[in-house]
């Protein structure tokens, strides 16, 4: 070990440098792809090319007949063992090879299992499909046509492309606020389809043991229990023989919440080959069909008094599932948390609805760190105030600072039935503008103004809604989102804990060794955390939606506090004193008012396995577990600025700052936060300015390798200016609120109000995401274009 | 990941060598210099020769030599090696400004000017830059070595006057005393290929313009050149009046298409601000070189 | 065909097919799976590695076009059981997360460093641009860089001289 990781580490929270480090810094990672399990054969997945069509027939002779193939499987194969369609997350189907129809390019059509990989892909050229073409439904809001072709002719009776309607909020009332109200604002906004890309792309590796029958599965999840569960339940496999290990992950933002066909084909060509199979996807296939994120088109309406007090707030949202809806969220909400879409304002009223519509698209819709969908939320609400202070000619801050929750209204009850649990907003927003110099920058827009320079500055507030969630509310597929935690303390004092979910990069080696470190007292360098693996820790959902820290978190925090309530006896019993007569020092008990006398944790850990006589009904040993049902969800906030130049003859758009402050309750490892914050930000750049995928009239995906889906670079990135307030939660053992999502839900508008506050000479109102020069151009002729589809 | 077909490799010696081998092996086989144009096609199993030559090892083919007035790069330089070329940058700051927004640090390691030039993108910066430069293209092959202008040598989209059995060895440009020249180009991403690009070579002698150059990359000029703006510009004085109506003419005769990248309309527009700047910038290096 | 490759200082002769890509060589032929692959048109830059000391997106090389070369990975930087400064400072810095793209980041940033030992932010920035990272936002990939720069033992300065030659 180097001098590096020699520093002395907190007790407990703090800045501490992180332990998976070591293995990744010297490309010691195991990623699923870094598997090479003895006569592991290769998976290729044939995918369709057309958006929508009928498959006539499919040929795989020529593919079976190549010397290096040991499986070629079709839908049909699959229709014999029950798996050619399976459940989607949303009470839904979804197929795993197409059967009758493809319905999205990129459709899975069938799998070659090859010796090789070279030889896997080889083979996918010998299968010919007879395909015939139908006319595909491109844009969302033609889909309900009546003319519009039926995409899921399968589900018996269907006759439109209508899956769902929704909606939250009182209807009358906000009728009623708007119809008295001074100044009521429209916009129609996009929040385009965008994916979450991340570096590694999707794969398993699935190999059924033939003599014991144990089916592991290697994958890219994000979710191995609730995966091996839904295995058990789909394909009707015993749970005791399957065993799902998620290793290290190369970022996941909601990539890999989902079962994708790849992996179900995986454990298929096992089960034939009775050897293992890996199959990962390549980038367009990790871009054509895993899950997108968005699509939500969104008619707003926002109510206010002409001194800009804002009273109502209305959205009438168009959501385009694509395909299949197999939206990952809560069962309770078709529409994940977007009716949180009130955001961090108190106002009177509020409304939404929302229509769900299949289109010639891969299904998905509910990823990249959005939350459940508080994303489009914190999109639409934050655009519409910006609106409004256009209309009123009130500067921005401004009118959100009159508006912001006040401190004394938490725990506040919004419009839409949701309890944020604390926060203390115009703190926040105040931090912000004194890190940007706010003011400052205002006098120096007026002045580059007045020279016809365009500089934009950006506001955005947002409160964030994680931690899903109380079981009464909220389940997947009937599996309640709650998540356990062990801790086992070896005689030595050394511990080692249990977790549930899953890191993709998040650093939950370092943070929950810190978490329990914080309350046991035990170094967290002596605190091994053990993740992933579906035989070596208990059951729970998994990490998306930010619940790590305030579900998993609070359940390692408890099962902690177990093990100090379980050492305060067993110290009891070693000092020969009642429990109560002991204090707690972070790692000890004293004897009340005499801190020379006491057991440190090792000591206590040593005598709970030896032979100190402990009292009647107490086990010894100090393990302990949790199983955390959260009382509510955890509302971290923050308050965003951007800044911008635009260059006015070609429309370029740099980010020439970005000033973030986040409140996420007291931080367990602020460079761990920070550095969470960091990589959010560079996704609000993303989406606002390059990020999207479009689809042209015959529904092929315009975004489908890293040449047209373009993710920021260090050039499009500015230095992140951050800043910290600390407003603990209420109902989390530790006051914890979570972050991981905070800053891709809250960049955005940020960016997207500092771009249109730049063009504000031109008139501009708005411009849908994302903001090439192009469409930043349009916008300055007037005429911006729809981002969902092809250029013209 | 996408994997190329099957395909046959062999190394070339030398130049000679190249050629024997693509004339024994016929159209089916293809030179390989740096592959980051030809290997990603091989990946989408758009491009499939049945052989490739590794030019490689063709170290006479990399340099970056002034013969008299004549500047002459080799096929096989990399784009990283023109981009930090003293020589370059002084002679012809137009490379430069466009290497510098070539792809990626990485992959001008990489690439190489003669692939760039015979993948013939419609996008290909050097394409404009070697237009405005009006420079000259050496290609060897079994019927003999010609010399032939940048003019004439793109016959379409990714194709070129160079034949399946021939190799491009050399490009080559006339340089001159207060020869100024820049490169502008709009990209939605770092590393995208352009929007627009427009570059300019300007020369003046007793304060006329005596040469001049301006290229266009990704927006359908033919031969990536605005030669009506050229020819309109020749023997002038150089004034920001004159500059405006060249940039004006030079967005008229371009043919962009719509696609993702924005619209004509637009791309037209972006013409005309570059090819504006990017006299702008020429002229301004050319004086600099004066004084 | 036969290769012959020094991967790490260590040759290897390996019978391959000509199409095999150098990141699968590398991978998969002889287990190095530092190096990783995250797209397949040499935009994300997780496969870079070194062919005779210069970074080059091992997903768009042959292994044929190596043969007769140097590679070196990111199993290569740490030496003697002394990391790299590089390595070091993306530990001190946090200038990872999922840790995909860092073997590749790593080897651009050795090799800025053995050029330019004392970078700016945006010669930094500049160098890793053809690199994605989804999970930083690049800012203490920079400070990490720059962290290297400032705690680079002489022998960092020797290198510099041995590349200079």
């Amino acid at each position: 070990m180097t001098t590096t990781e020699n520093q002395a580490n907190p007790i407990g929270f703090g800045r501490m440098l992180r332990k998976e480090d070591a293995r990744f810094l010297r490309g010691k990672g195991n990623y699923v792809d870094d598997l090479n399990l003895p006569g592991m054969l290769h998976g290729a997945v044939l995918r369709s090319p057309y958006a929508h069509a009928r498959i006539k027939s499919i040929d795989i002779s020529a593919a079976q007949a190549h010397p290096k193939v040991k499986a070629v499987i079709t839908g049909e194969i699959l229709e014999t063992l029950n798996l050619a369609w399976i459940p989607s997350l949303s009470h839904d189907v979804v197929a795993v090879l197409a059967t009758d129809k493809v319905r999205f390019q990129g459709q899975e059509v069938a799998f070659v299992v090859a010796e090789d990989r070279y030889s896997a892909r080889d083979a996918l050229e010998l299968i010919e499909v007879d395909y015939e073409v139908l006319p595909p439904v491109v844009d969302a809001k033609k889909a309900l046509d009546k003319d519009a072709p039926v995409i899921r002719d399968d589900i018996a009776g269907k006759v439109d492309n209508f899956i769902f309607d929704w909606e939250s909020g009182d209807k009358a009332a906000t009728d009623e606020v708007f119809a008295n109200a001074a100044i009521v604002v429209n916009q129609d906004m996009l929040y385009p389809r965008v994916h979450p890309a991340p570096m590694e792309t999707c794969g398993a590796v699935a190999y059924m043991d033939p003599i014991d029958q144990k089916l592991t599965i290697y994958s890219t999840t994000q979710a191995p229990h609730a995966h091996r569960t839904l295995y058990a339940l789909v394909a009707g496999l015993p749970e005791h023989k399957l065993r799902v290990v998620s290793p290290d992950i190369g970022g996941g933002f909601g990539n890999k919440v989902g079962i994708y066909p790849g992996y179900v084909l995986a454990i298929v060509g096992s089960i034939l080959t009775k050897r293992p199979v890996k199959w990962m996807e390549d980038r367009s296939e990790n871009l054509m069909s895993t899950s997108f994120a968005r699509d939500y088109h969104m008619k707003g309406s926002i109510a206010a008094s002409a001194d800009g007090k804002i009273l109502g707030l209305r959205v009438d949202v168009l959501a385009d599932h694509g395909a299949f809806n197999n939206t990952a969220q809560p069962t309770k909400f078709p529409a994940g948390f977007f009716h949180v879409f009130t955001g961090s304002y108190d106002l009177m009223a509020a409304h939404c609805s929302v229509r769900g519509v299949y289109t010639n698209k891969a299904p998905g819709g509910v990823a990249y760190a959005c939350s459940f969908r508080v994303t489009e939320a914190v999109y639409l609400v934050e655009r519409m105030v910006d609106r409004l202070a256009q209309e009123l000619k009130m500067d921005p801050a401004e009118l959100r600072m009159k508006n912001l929750l006040r401190p004394e209204q938490f725990p506040y009850t919004s419009p839409t039935g949701w309890e944020y649990d604390s926060g203390e907003y115009p703190r926040a927003l105040r931090l912000a503008m004194d890190i940007a110099g706010y003011e400052e920058l205002r006098k120096e827009q007026a002045q580059k103004r007045a020279k016809g320079e365009l500089m934009g500055i950006g506001i955005s507030f947002f409160t964030e809604t994680v931690g899903a969630g109380p079981k009464r509310h909220m389940d997947i597929l009937g599996l309640g989102m709650a998540d356990g935690c062990e801790v086992r303390v070896h005689p030595t004092g050394k511990a080692v804990v249990r977790l549930s979910v899953q890191s993709q990069g998040q650093g939950h080696e370092t943070t929950f060794a810190q978490i329990v470190s914080e309350v046991t007292g035990i170094p967290p360098e002596d605190i091994d955390v053990v993740h992933g693996d579906t035989d070596n820790t208990p059951f729970g959902l998994g990490t998306y939606g930010s619940r790590s820290t305030p579900v998993s978190g609070a359940a390692a925090a408890i099962a902690a506090r177990r093990v100090v309530d379980k050492a305060r006896i067993v110290a009891s019993a070693m000092l020969e004193c009642a429990p109560e007569d002991l204090e707690w020092e972070k790692g000890r008990f004293n004897i009340k008012g005499d801190k020379s006398v006491g057991k440190t944790m090792a000591e206590i850990a040593l005598g709970a396995h030896g032979t100190v006589e402990l009292p009647e009904g107490v086990e010894g040993h100090l393990n302990a577990e949790c199983v955390y049902d959260p009382p509510n969800l955890t509302y971290p906030f923050g308050a965003y600025i951007c800044v911008v130049d635009v260059d006015p003859a070609t429309a370029k758009v740099s980010v020439r700052r970005f000033i973030a402050v986040d409140d996420c309750g007291p931080r367990i490892n602020p460079m761990i936060v920070e550095g969470q914050v960091h990589g959010g930000l560079a996704d609000g750049v993303g989406m606002a300015l390059m990020e999207v995928i479009a689809f042209d009239e015959d529904g092929n995906n315009l975004g489908a390798s890293f040449m047209d889906y373009l993710i920021p670079t260090s050039l499009e990135c500015p230095s992140w200016e951050t800043g910290a307030t600390v407003t603990p939660s209420p109902h989390h053992p530790l006051g914890l609120k979570g972050v991981g999502e905070s800053a891709t839900v809250g960049s955005p508008p940020a960016v997207v109000n500092a771009v249109i506050d730049a063009l504000a000479p031109y008139g501009v109102k708005h411009a849908d995401m994302p903001l090439t020069p192009a469409q930043v151009w349009q916008a300055m002729q007037g005429a911006p274009y729809r981002t969902d589809l092809a250029i013209q | 990941m996408q994997v190329p077909a099957p395909v046959e490799y062999e190394r070339a010696l030398s130049v000679d060598d190249a050629i024997e081998r693509l004339t024994r092996l016929g159209p089916e086989a293809r030179l390989v210099a740096g592959g980051h144009s030809l290997l990603p096609m091989m990946k989408l199993r758009l491009a499939r020769p049945e052989c490739l030559i590794d030019i490689n090892g063709l170290a006479d083919l990399s340099f970056i030599r002034r013969d008299g007035n004549v500047l002459r790069i080799g096929a096989m330089t990399r784009h990283s090696e023109l981009l930090a070329s003293q020589v370059i940058s002084e002679v012809a700051k137009i490379i430069p400004d466009a290497e510098a927004v070539i792809a990626d640090p990485i992959v001008r390691n990489r690439g190489t000017v003669g692939g760039s030039m015979c993948q013939a993108d419609p996008a290909e910066d050097l394409s404009a830059v070697f237009a405005a430069l009006d420079a000259m293209v050496e290609i060897r092959g079994p019927r003999g070595t010609r010399v032939v202008s940048v003019n004439g040598f793109h016959t379409g989209p990714y194709s070129t006057v160079v034949e399946p059995d021939e190799i491009l060895t050399e490009v080559s440009f006339v340089t001159q005393k207060n020869l100024g020249s820049a490169y502008e180009k709009v990209e939605r991403r770092v590393g995208d290929w352009a929007i627009a690009a427009a570059g300019a070579v300007i020369a003046l002698q007793d304060g006329k313009i005596q040469r001049v150059g301006i290229g266009l990359a990704a927006v359908g000029a033919p031969d990536f050149r605005a030669s009506r703006a050229e020819a309109y510009l020749l023997g002038k004085d150089a004034t920001p009046d004159l500059f405006d109506e060249a940039a004006r003419m030079a967005s008229a005769e371009c043919n962009p298409n719509s696609d993702q990248r924005g619209p004509s309309a637009y791309k037209r527009h972006l013409v005309e601000v570059l090819t504006r700047r990017a006299l702008d910038g020429a002229l301004s290096n050319s004086k600099g070189k004066a004084n | 065909m036969r290769v012959n490759i020094e991967v790490n200082g260590v040759n290897y002769s390996e019978e391959i097919e000509p199409r095999l890509l150098l990141v699968h060589f590398i991978r998969d032929q002889i287990g190095l799976t530092g190096t990783h692959w995250g797209c397949d048109t040499s935009n994300c830059g997780t496969c870079v590695l070194w062919l005779d000391d210069l970074p080059v997106k091992s997903c768009t090389v042959l292994t044929a076009m190596a043969d007769g070369h140097r590679v070196r990975t990111v199993e290569d930087l740490e030496q003697g059981g002394e990391l790299d400064p590089v390595q070091k400072g993306f530990m001190q810095e946090h200038g990872l997360q999922c840790g995909f793209c860092t073997p590749g980041m790593l080897m651009t940033a050795r090799a800025l460093l053995d050029r330019n030992p004392n970078p700016s932010d945006l010669e930094i920035r500049e160098a890793i641009s053809g690199q994605i990272c989804r999970c930083t936002g690049y800012e203490n990939i920079v400070r990490a860089i720059r962290w290297a720069a400032a705690n680079s033992s002489s022998n960092g300065a020797l290198d510099v001289a041995e590349v200079a030659q």
